[in-house]
């Protein structure tokens, strides 16, 4: 039976809740980002596992460096792309602790690519949520290593020249061949079934940290209507049509099932 | 009594550092303080203090970082090049107001350089390095047996003012062999209740960072850190005196040119001439009352250095004028010979 809930005389049934570890801060993603129900979702598991008190988060340089002012946890903000090198300094001195990440595409695949394809390397017990919006959102829209071949952005205004600045990186692939890395997978929030199926990534990839399995990477193929320059509506259909072929859904790698 | 050894500098600053209560060291190798890092590496996983050696000094600086938001004694150790990446992170440590202690075992640069010790790195290391308006408290050892006494120094420090503190050593104290004593450290006793260890119920979250995007926040975030650094300048000094008391000629030294400065001050008084010694221990903050109380009886100061002269901006801005004072050193890796130092202070009278 679902909850009910009654308002001025009138009965709701409750089909979501905003999760007790978010602060009562209003958050300051744009309208239809997907970092927001990234979020929601990693603290929607916090709570529904009771890790509150044994987890601590790092937040990075991007739109998401404001991710502690949400989510009620103790966390750490990390100079750009050095996350997952601050998360090592954190799980290697609190084994037993849950360590996890936010990171964008430039911060992990650009700037920060050295501290990530290491620490996956090692094998650190980490979570390494990586959201990928194909561009820099925080600094209002420049090409980034994912950025699409042909995607106009801010700094590849007649789009993105593959001769000039490379192919998009898929960091998934790339980190899924380090034997330190126990689970990677895609996922997305621009449906409700998909919604359901991040939330499951994200239950996994805390069971592997707290089995202490190593390194999981949860890429989240994401949107940024901002830096796109469309309305929130146009940028599902974008993010469908062209992000998701780009970066198929799915598990990539899990020791689980091999 | 503690025990004795015969060490080199590098090995016993890294001892020392355990007997201090360690609790993790991330590192990357560089010539001439690699030692540091091999003896980590040898050491630690013994006794279950987290070691890892980094793929650059950037992922050193940054896991010193995310341990030392732990509330953990933390260290990392490096050479000039290594020092220059890791100033983003001790920017952001120092904004955070993280306690740990930094090792640069100075080499000759600009660029590469040379592995030959050096001292060309006293501007990166007291006047800020990395961005923003901001400290490090600078330890100066300047032998085998000090190399072993400033990290436990450097953790109280650090922990009581919530700054990181950098041992300013060169390629010599650390390659250097010497009798070292090791002490009983006193342990951790400071509550560290901003840390990032999980969060209770009853208390609300902890956050470390380094962001304030309002400005007026800001202000006052660097309002604090400067009243921090005043606190610091007061109640924090440490130097040590030669020959001082009846000196008419100075030599201001730190580290290892501070040894052939003191080999310089005997020659002199051989001759007659009455030389002395004022070696700052601590070079950030600077002892510039030390300086201002000789300057009375000074005729001349001498910023010995082994660099182009950087802490001589530090000796005119103490003396401000009063007596007159030049740089005398030699650079890329050359040692000043003591002999050459003498004609320096003679030429002072
Ligand atoms: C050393 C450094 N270089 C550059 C910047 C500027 N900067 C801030 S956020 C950012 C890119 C963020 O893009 P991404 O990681 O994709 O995050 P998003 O905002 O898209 O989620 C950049 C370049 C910085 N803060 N620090
Ligand atoms: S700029 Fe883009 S990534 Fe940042 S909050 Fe707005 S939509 Fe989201
Ligand atoms: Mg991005």
């Amino acid at each position: 039976m679902s909850k009910v809930i009654e308002r001025d005389g009138v009965q709701y049934e409750v089909i979501w809740e905003k999760p007790k570890g978010l602060k009562e801060k209003q958050m300051h993603y744009c309208p239809g980002c997907a970092h927001s129900t990234l979020e929601k979702l990693i603290m929607e598991v916090i709570g529904e596992k009771g890790l509150t008190e044994n987890t601590i988060g790092v937040s990075p340089v991007g739109c998401s460096v404001f991710a502690y002012d949400y989510m009620d946890i103790d966390m750490q903000q990390a100079a750009h792309g050095r996350a997952a090198a601050v998360a090592t300094g954190i799980s290697r001195v609190f084994p037993d602790k849950l360590v996890f990440t936010i990171q964008g595409d430039g911060d992990l695949a650009a700037i920060g690519t050295a501290e990530t394809i290491h620490a996956c390397n090692r094998g650190e017990n980490i979570v390494i949520f990586f959201v990928n919006n194909a561009i820099y959102g925080m600094t209002g829209g420049q090409m980034a290593p994912t950025t699409l071949e042909g995607q106009i952005t801010s700094s590849s205004p007649h789009g993105r020249d593959v001769k000039l600045a490379g192919h998009p990186i898929k960091i998934s692939e790339l980190v899924a061949q380090l034997p330190g890395t126990c689970f990677v997978t895609r996922v997305a929030v621009n449906t409700p079934q998909n919604v359901k199926k991040t939330k499951a990534a994200i239950e996994k990839a805390f069971n592997n940290a707290l089995d202490k399995k190593g390194t999981s990477l949860v890429e989240l193929v994401g949107n940024c209507p901002s830096g796109w320059k469309m309305t929130p509506v146009n940028s599902y259909i974008w993010w469908e049509k062209n992000m998701i072929p780009m970066y198929p859904l799915g598990v990539i790698k899990d020791v689980d099932n091999n | 009594m503690g025990e004795i050894h015969l060490m080199k500098g590098n090995e016993a600053l890294a001892e020392a550092s355990i007997r201090a209560g360690l609790d993790a060291y991330f590192g990357y190798p560089i010539t001439p303080q690699s030692e540091i890092l091999e003896y980590f590496s040898r050491e630690l996983p013994k006794k279950g203090i987290a070691f890892v050696q980094a793929e650059s000094e950037v992922a050193s600086i940054n896991m010193v970082y995310g341990a030392a938001g732990c509330g953990k004694r933390v260290m990392t150790s490096t050479s000039s090049p290594g020092f220059s990446l890791m100033m983003e992170g001790v920017s952001y440590i120092a904004c955070a107001e993280l306690p740990c202690v930094l090792v640069n075992v100075q080499r000759g640069g600009p660029g590469l350089g040379t592995i030959q010790p050096s001292q060309g790195d006293y501007f990166q290391a007291v006047k800020g390095g990395g961005h923003g308006d901001y400290h490090m408290i600078v330890l100066a050892p300047n032998s085998v047996q000090e190399m072993a006494d400033m990290p436990s120094i450097g953790f109280e420090l650090a922990e009581k003012y919530r700054i990181p503190v950098l041992i300013l050593a060169d390629g010599a104290l650390g390659q250097m062999m010497e009798k070292v004593e090791f002490k009983e450290y006193p342990k951790k006793n400071i509550e560290q209740n901003w840390a990032t260890v999980g969060k209770p119920e009853k208390r609300d979250a902890n956050v470390i960072t380094s962001l304030f995007i309002e400005s007026e926040v800001m202000e006052q975030v660097n309002i604090k850190l400067q009243k921090k650094y005043e606190q610091i300048t007061e109640e924090v000094e440490d130097c040590e005196l030669y020959h001082a008391d009846d000196a008419e000629v100075f030599i201001v030294a730190y580290g290892i040119s501070s040894r052939l400065a003191k080999k310089a001050v005997d020659l002199s008084r051989e001759k007659g001439v009455r030389a002395g010694l004022i070696r700052p221990k601590i070079l950030w903050p600077f002892p510039t009352k030390v300086i201002q109380k000789y300057a009375t009886q000074a005729k001349g100061f001498i910023s010995l250095e082994m660099s182009a002269g950087q802490m001589i901006e530090d000796v005119k801005l103490s003396l401000d004028g009063s007596v007159k004072s030049k740089h005398y050193g030699r650079m890329g890796g050359m040692i000043p010979a003591p002999e050459d130092i003498l004609k320096e202070i003679e030429s002072m009278l």
